[in-house]
This record gives structure tokens, sequence and C-alpha cells, in this order.
């Protein structure tokens, strides 16, 4: 089924409509209620004036990831914090973490497209779906969990983690859909096998995976294991959480809510909007969010954009799978990492900027590690083993709480690190995505 | 005092092999050496005729190291010797941070190093000397 047929599959010069009102209500809203988009389209020489349909969009500046971190926590809001009803927060690159937060109308919206989403993978509202995003502060799994309460399945909140119950789960309440990061889908198939539990036997038949990168041989492996559709799910925080886009089960491009979450591809270099199809950054405007409504957000990931009709019957363009980023950001086990924010930990201890280098792999089905290997220079040695140990402890310890995933930290002799081009090559990925 | 070089290397074969190469090429005599663990990497501490050269080529090859002052202690090989010592610098607030010592199979003199932490500026050679044993003199150890 499509959960909201009239927008779903409305041709799109009539979407183009609601776009280009939504955007002009938009920037007069930005204009009036936030001071850093004032300041910001005064800058641009711009007024909400005018701005009078989506194709003037371009006029507009962007906003980008240092906008949220220069204005944290509250600056990018256009309504005051009582008015918002929930918070959630993401890594951001260094120092300050990403926050958003949602008005009571964020959240009708946040579960509106989520229940698109589901719907869009092939569930059903008859269905069970087990939700392993984690819940907290990370957006995976309230925004699964209000899709699915929207469209009045029955959710099983197991979150992330406790593999063998996840399974017993499973097999004593026969979900249909499952909701987890595909890293994950293939270590719980690891899991069962260990425990004596076919995983082509499971109650699974609809996988929608998201929150890390992943390729169609990631796919393909899922689907073999499991027996299931593997579906890709997108979204970011900064937008709404999951929710974006997502594939319906012709697998070909993620269909994006356009209005509501107004795409733009960009080259990367000169901010000039591409051809369609070809690849570039991701840029999206929230037409219709009231808490903090981002205009022109660059999300730095790589895609490419169709608007062909899908066999679905959606008429929302679709983007491909991200190919790639504009920035070094990592994803790790569904969390954002990126190389500076170890960089700020190891520039905190005692002032010293040791080189070090990040190692990240997936043994087949397992979760992904992440080795820190860090010179010990003339700086941060000690001849003492205790302060070794501490120093090691320390920095683990430091990253764990910036980044919020485990690492293991490995002190190495000075010059071990491979130099490429006199910097360091600093992020070794030997995974397989 | 006696100096001790300290140099940080990984757990992983032939890492003690370039240590031990540079001092070769360097023409350094090692007294005493030891290593400490620590599974990934550990600390490989040693003794030399001429420390401070040691330290300087190490470094040249990209070590990390550093050279500290350790009591250097000869005593006759006899049961309860080390005791004797230990009692004399536990009565003097002395803690000892690290320690190794072996006795020369030739003359049966026993020696230790130790790395002490001297907190309330304790004379150590009186202390030694008045539990019977020698400190190593820098002139007996270094060639000036």
């Amino acid at each position: 089924m499509i959960w909201k047929e009239d927008i779903e599959t409305m041709p799109l010069e009539d979407l183009k409509n609601i776009q280009s009102e939504r955007l002009v209500s938009l920037a007069k809203y930005v204009y009036k209620n936030c001071p850093v988009y004032k300041k910001k389209f005064d800058n641009a020489g711009i007024s909400p004036a005018d701005i009078k349909g989506i194709d003037d969009i371009t006029k507009l500046p962007f906003t980008t990831k240092i906008d949220m971190r220069d204005n944290y926590p509250f600056g990018l809001f256009s309504r005051p914090r009582t008015d918002l009803v929930e918070i959630h927060v993401s890594s951001g690159t260094t120092g300050n973490p990403t926050l958003v937060g949602y008005t009571r109308d964020d959240i009708a919206l946040w579960s509106d497209v989520m229940a698109r989403t589901l719907c869009c993978a092939g569930a059903e509202p008859d269905d069970t779906i087990q939700i392993a995003y984690g819940y907290g502060l990370f957006t995976g799994g309230l925004g699964f969990h209000y899709g699915a309460l929207e469209m009045g399945l029955t959710i099983i909140p197991t979150s992330s983690g406790q593999t063998k119950r996840q399974l017993k789960i499973m097999q004593d309440f026969s979900p249909r859909i499952l909701a987890c990061t595909p890293s994950y889908a293939l270590y719980m198939a690891e899991e069962a096998k260990e425990i004596g539990l076919d995983p082509r036997t499971s109650t699974w038949e609809i996988g929608i995976f998201g929150a890390e990168p992943w390729s169609e041989s990631i796919r393909a492996e899922i689907e073999s294991e499991w027996n299931m559709l593997a579906t890709d799910v997108y979204g970011l925080s900064e937008i709404i959480g999951p929710g974006v886009s997502q594939e319906c089960q012709y697998k070909d491009g993620l269909h994006i809510y356009s209005d509501v979450f107004y795409p733009e591809i960009i080259n990367p270099d000169t901010g000039r909007s591409v051809a369609e199809g070809e690849d570039g950054e991701l840029v999206i405007t929230t037409l219709t969010k009231q808490g903090i409504p981002l205009i022109r957000y660059r999300t730095r990931d790589i895609v490419s954009l169709t608007t062909e009709a899908c066999r679905c019957g959606r008429t929302s363009p679709r983007t491909s799978k991200i190919k790639g980023r504009t920035d070094d950001m990592i994803v790790v086990r569904g969390i954002n990492v990126f190389p500076s924010q170890i960089e700020h930990v190891l520039l905190g201890i005692d002032g010293t900027h040791p080189y070090y280098q990040i190692i990240i792999d997936r043994q087949s089905h397992k979760l992904d590690s992440v080795d820190i290997m860090v010179e010990v220079d003339e700086r941060i040695f000690s001849d003492e083993i205790k302060k070794m140990r501490e120093l090691e402890g320390r920095i683990r310890e430091e990253i764990q709480a910036v980044l919020s995933v485990g690492v293991n930290v490995k002190l190495v002799e000075p010059k071990t690190i491979e130099r490429s081009m006199g910097k360091s090559k600093r992020v070794v990925d030997k995974r397989s995505l | 005092m006696a100096q001790q070089l300290t140099i940080f290397v990984e757990n992983r074969p032939g890492r003690m092999k370039s240590v031990s190469d540079i001092l070769l090429e360097n023409h350094l005599n090692i007294w005493a050496f030891t290593i400490q663990d620590r599974g990934e990497f550990g600390l490989i501490k040693v003794v030399v005729d001429r420390p401070e050269q040691a330290r300087l080529a190490l470094a040249d090859h990209g070590f990390a190291c550093a050279l500290k002052d350790v009591l250097a202690v000869t005593a006759a090989d006899k049961p309860g010797n080390l005791d004797k010592l230990t009692t004399a610098l536990l009565d003097n607030d002395v803690n000892i941070a690290d320690a190794y010592g072996f006795v020369t199979p030739n003359d049966r003199q026993g020696m230790c190093f130790l790395e002490i932490k001297n907190t309330q500026g304790v004379d150590l050679e009186v202390v030694v000397a008045a539990a019977g044993f020698t400190v190593v003199k820098d002139e007996e150890l270094y060639e000036t």
C-alpha cells in the first residue's frame, strides 16, 4: 500500500505547486523567527519577498554542519525551546554535538514520513515490526517507533544489542518486519547459526536497513542469509532522522518525500546544480518543519537523482544509494564518526598532537571494530609502564565518550604509521561495505 | 648515579633486535637489561656504558626513549641481603618503583638497579652504606 497516496502519486507539476507554496512560506517563516537565518538572508542580499516559487530556491544560502555547530545549541531554531517536545543529539565534527528538536507538529511530520517509509518497504497495517535500531538520543529507534505507531503496526521495541534475545523474540512473536543496521542483520545471522537456528527459517520477510552505507553485495548477502527482502532507508537527524527516503520493493532508488524534504543535487565545489542523473552532493530543504527548519542543508552525501516514474506508482524523485561523502565522515555501527573528533581528543592529551591512524575493520558477519593507533613520541612517552597504561586508558575513555563507540587504542612506535605526501593517512577502512 | 635508558617498543618480532642493532652499531656495551611487557607494547630498560650516546642514537632512529637516574647497588651473594636492603629503604620511607638484579657468576657478586621514589630527599648512599652495601660510583661505571 501507499501511505499518502494522493501526495505520493501526484503528478510532478502539482507537486511543484505544493513545493512552491511551501518554500514561499518557509522563507518568510525563518526570516521572521530565526535571527541566524535573517542574518544569512541579509548577508546574501535576499529578502523573503524574492522567493516566489520553488525555482527561486537557488537564490537562498546553504546551511551547513558548521552552522549547526556554531549556533549550538538553540541558535538555528525558529521556535522557542518551550515549543519543543523532544530533542535528539548526534555527533558533530568537533566540539559541539549536533542538536535537533521537534515541535508536536514536527513529531507528526516524522510519524507521517516514517509511516510512508514502512509502507514503501512493503509493511501492511496488520504487521508486527521488530525495531532493533538503538532507542535514545540516536534518532533511529524512535523514528521507526513513531512511524509504526502512526501506521498501527504492532511494535516490538527491542532496541539494539542482546542478539540472542532478539532472535528469541523473533521466534516467539513472528514479526514480519525487521529494522536495524545492515551490519547488525549480518551479525545476527551468524549468531543465529551459532545457536542452531537456520536464518532462512526466520519470520522476517522484509528488512529496513540504514544508518550506514551498504552495497549491493551486502544486500545480496543479507537477502540470501535471511531469505528476506532487504530495503534501504535514508535519513539524517538534521533533516528529521530516518524517513527522508526509502526504497520500494523494486529496489531501484530511494523515494524521497519531496513534498516535505526538497532535494537538490549540487556540485560540492561550485554549489551549482548538476544535470539529472549525475552524481553530486544531496542538499535538502525541510519545507514544513517548524522547530528547526533548514534551508538547503548540505548533507555531504554523494548521490544521483532521477525523476523517472517508478513501477510502484510513486512519483517522487528517487536518489541512488549513497555513493560517497564530501567529507571524511565514517559510519561505524550506525554512528557517525569524524576523524577530527579523534584528533580533538588527542590534542587534549597534554596539548600534544601525535600521529594517529584509525583502522576500521569488519570480520565477516561481525560488528565493526575501531582500532586507533597512536604513535608514542617523546612528548607523550613515559618511562613508567603504569603511566603508559594510564595514557592508553585515558585516550580510549575520552574517545569513547566523544564518539559513543567502543574503540581499541594501540600505542605504536614513532614513525610506524604510514605517511602519504607528508600527511598521515588517517583512516584505513578495511570493511567491504 | 647510574643511568637507565627506557625505550618504548611494540610487542612484535624484531623490535628487540632493532634496539640491539643500534647499540651494536654504536659499540655500546650493555651491562643490564630488562623488559616490561604490557601486551601490545613494552618498555625495554637498559644500562649501558655510554647512556647519552645510546639515547641520541636511538632517538635518531625514531625511538621514544628517556634517561633516568637509578641506584646501582652491589652486595655479596648471600641469603638475606636483599631483605636487609629493602628493610633499610623501608625504614627511610623510600619507595622502590622498579628493580632488577643479578649475580655475576665468576666473582659471586650481587648487583641490582633500583628505580627509587625518594620523596623524602634521603641521602641514599648513606642509607645503603649503613645497611652494609655499596652504591656504585659514577667513576666506577663510566669513563670520564
